[in-house]
């Protein structure tokens, strides 16, 4: 079997794909690559089906040897890719060989990595994933975090690929400035005071070092609840409402000062007010800012957030005819 | 029960693209989680193209929706359609469930140990969480609200947070509930099995974590087996199930140690009964239907 080495498993990577559905009513979030466009992107570069196991690197990538002859792509945030110390383009299939070793350098902008390998990192599915959730330690790699000086199965590569083949300048994703994230108001936004929600759509958020795969803690204001006589169940707080499901972009001020935006490793539940959802293709977005960036909330109606899916899956299939022209 | 609870017309609400969230109601009762398992179930029965998930909580539910294959707005419009054919459980709505002892040793040293570390972000720092659960509860002693959780059975109308947590809702007359808040400020630390308490309700943590729910006693069985060696989780990772009746029944310590022996040598298994009952009877007359399901439990 093929193996890929990892030499150093960098801050924090792990092995993701499109995700694992159908278990959110036990607890269990979908987990799955963070920003889906960009593993897409790289899954289509070296010839592997969209939804193949690709590496999700956060800050520092990992540092990767390979063992036989693949095609490897890197997408996601803008970082210096070096393949055996030589500078290769990210964004753009390239072709390697045995004992070649895949580097990064320290990202400019955005958070995540993500590299492909034609072949797809061949990890067990785990209720139809291989996506890691580290909370209770299932699929990926162990159900863990890539550690240094370890193997990684590979699968068999596919039909030739397009060396050279790279994702159009106009569809990579654009990373400087503050995140935008389209927001459907909502839930239980009933809480906050009319000031409140207009409050939390008009200010610049910043992320917290709080921020993973599970949510991310924003800080940049402080948001009042309506007075209210707590409803039977809730508990006392202004923030709590009786135990609900949380959809996954939900967000949630606990203590009103804190804005929670639930990712792909969501809690899936609980009992603070949720007040609005990211829509799916601005998750894309949110997964690529780190500690210090600024985001803001817009506000925006279902057809929205649907036509917005509509864009995302067309850019796709643009990169997809880029990839085979 | 004592009074019925009439539901407000149900809520719907876009959780962005992929989620469609129903609130059907902003309090908790038995009424309002009844008349959402009628509707969740009604709504799998129809295997609707395009449905992900469905995900029945306390006093509302969830539905994760492919927009891709189904229009969230079509599915609105459905679930609208079944609120009003389905409605309530019928009373004469036959729950088939399962009933289940689940041990629980209250006072542990562990939770006490883990409760100690964080009285700063407690309500009463004197007291220990199950000292305060008592008084603010109206009970002279931690033994009489001990009792009152223990002699009344919980239904499991929530599974979630994280994987295998069950939300339990004691199936009494709502002026017979207990109910405490949550911390202050969430822990960063909850011991793995440790029965806590927040609002009105009652879970087992399935892995040890973060938490805000107050702290009263360890169980000594999983709720969660990753590694499916136990053989009451052979088909699933998870053991609770929404719709459970659970009863949480106090033990001591050397039953705690041996249940655990049983645990470490693979050999466990929780004591369950195949039951049905009436919801409406539940409603009508609880203390009756609960004898009637602790009589099949132990039998």
């Amino acid at each position: 079997m093929s193996q890929l080495r990892v030499r150093a498993g960098g801050l924090y990577t792990t092995v993701q794909d499109s995700g694992r559905f159908g278990y959110y009513h036990m607890g269990m979030p979908p987990s799955g690559a963070m920003d889906a466009y960009s593993a897409i992107a790289a899954n289509l570069l070296v010839g592997n089906p969209d939804g193949a196991g690709v590496l999700e690197g956060t800050y520092v990538g990992p540092t990767l040897e390979f063992t036989d002859e693949r095609v490897v792509a890197v997408t996601g945030a803008d970082v210096p890719v070096t393949v055996n110390d030589e500078p290769v383009e990210p964004w753009t299939a390239v072709r390697v060989r045995a004992g070649d070793v895949l580097g990064f350098a320290m990202i400019r902008a955005g958070c995540r990595v993500y590299v492909a390998v034609s072949g797809g990192i061949d990890v067990p599915v785990y209720l139809g994933s291989r996506s890691t959730y580290t909370l209770t330690g299932i699929g990926g790699h162990h159900g863990r975090k890539l550690a240094d000086d370890e193997t990684l199965p590979l699968g068999s590569a596919a039909s030739a690929v397009r060396q050279g083949a790279a994702v159009p300048q106009d569809l990579r994703p654009e990373l400087d400035g503050a995140a935008e994230l389209r927001t459907v108001v909502g839930l239980c936004s009933y809480r906050l005071t009319e000031d409140a929600l207009a409050s939390f759509l008009g200010t610049d958020w910043k992320v917290t070092k709080d921020a993973d795969r599970v949510g991310y803690r924003l800080r940049g204001g402080t948001l009042d609840f309506t007075e209210r006589e707590q409803p039977f169940g809730a508990g006392s707080d202004p923030a709590n409402v009786v135990d609900l499901g949380y959809p996954v972009g939900s967000i949630q001020v606990p203590g009103g000062d804190e804005p929670i935006v639930l990712l792909n490793d969501a809690v899936t539940g609980g009992g603070y007010a949720t007040i609005g959802t990211v829509i799916s293709v601005d998750r894309d977005r949110i997964a690529q800012t780190k500690t210090g960036d600024v985001v803001r909330f817009n506000s925006v109606d279902l057809d929205t957030a649907l036509a917005a899916r509509t864009d995302r899956r067309e850019r796709i299939e643009r990169i997809r005819r880029a990839i085979a022209g | 029960m004592t009074e019925k609870i009439q539901l407000p017309p149900a809520r719907y609400e876009y959780g962005g693209d992929e989620f469609v969230f129903v609130e059907l109601d902003q309090a908790m009762s038995l009424e309002a989680n009844f008349a959402g398992m009628a509707v969740t179930n009604a709504l799998r029965e129809e295997a609707i193209d395009g449905i992900v998930d469905i995900c029945p909580s306390n006093a509302s539910y969830m539905v994760q929706v492919d927009p891709d294959r189904l229009d969230p707005r079509e599915l609105v419009e459905r679930l609208r359609r079944l609120e009003t054919t389905v409605g309530a459980l019928p009373d004469d709505y036959v729950l088939k469930t399962r009933v289940v002892d689940v041990p629980i040793l209250f006072n542990d040293p562990w939770t006490h140990e883990t409760l100690m570390r964080f009285r700063d972000r407690h309500q009463d720092p004197d007291a220990t969480d199950l000292e305060y659960a008592a008084r603010i509860n109206g009970f002279d002693s931690v033994q009489g609200v001990v009792d009152a959780m223990t002699e009344a059975p919980w239904i499991v109308t929530m599974l979630g947070f994280v994987p295998g947590l069950p939300f339990c809702y004691q199936l009494v007359p709502r002026e017979r509930q207990i109910q405490v808040p949550k911390y202050v400020r969430p822990r960063t630390d909850t011991p793995e099995r440790t029965f806590g308490f927040g609002g009105a309700f009652a879970v087992v943590y399935p892995v040890r974590g973060a938490g805000g729910y107050q702290m009263f006693g360890m169980a000594p069985a999983p709720v969660f087996d990753l590694s499916q060696s136990l053989p009451d989780f052979a088909d699933d990772i998870c053991f609770p199930r929404a719709n459970d009746v659970l009863r949480y029944r106090a033990i001591d310590m050397a039953e705690f140690e041996a249940t655990r022996a049983e645990v470490e040598a693979g050999t466990f298994r929780y004591r369950i009964r195949e039951v049905e009952f009436e919801p409406a009877a539940l409603l009508a007359d609880p203390d009756a239907v609960n004898r009637e399901l602790l009589e099949v439990l132990y039998r």
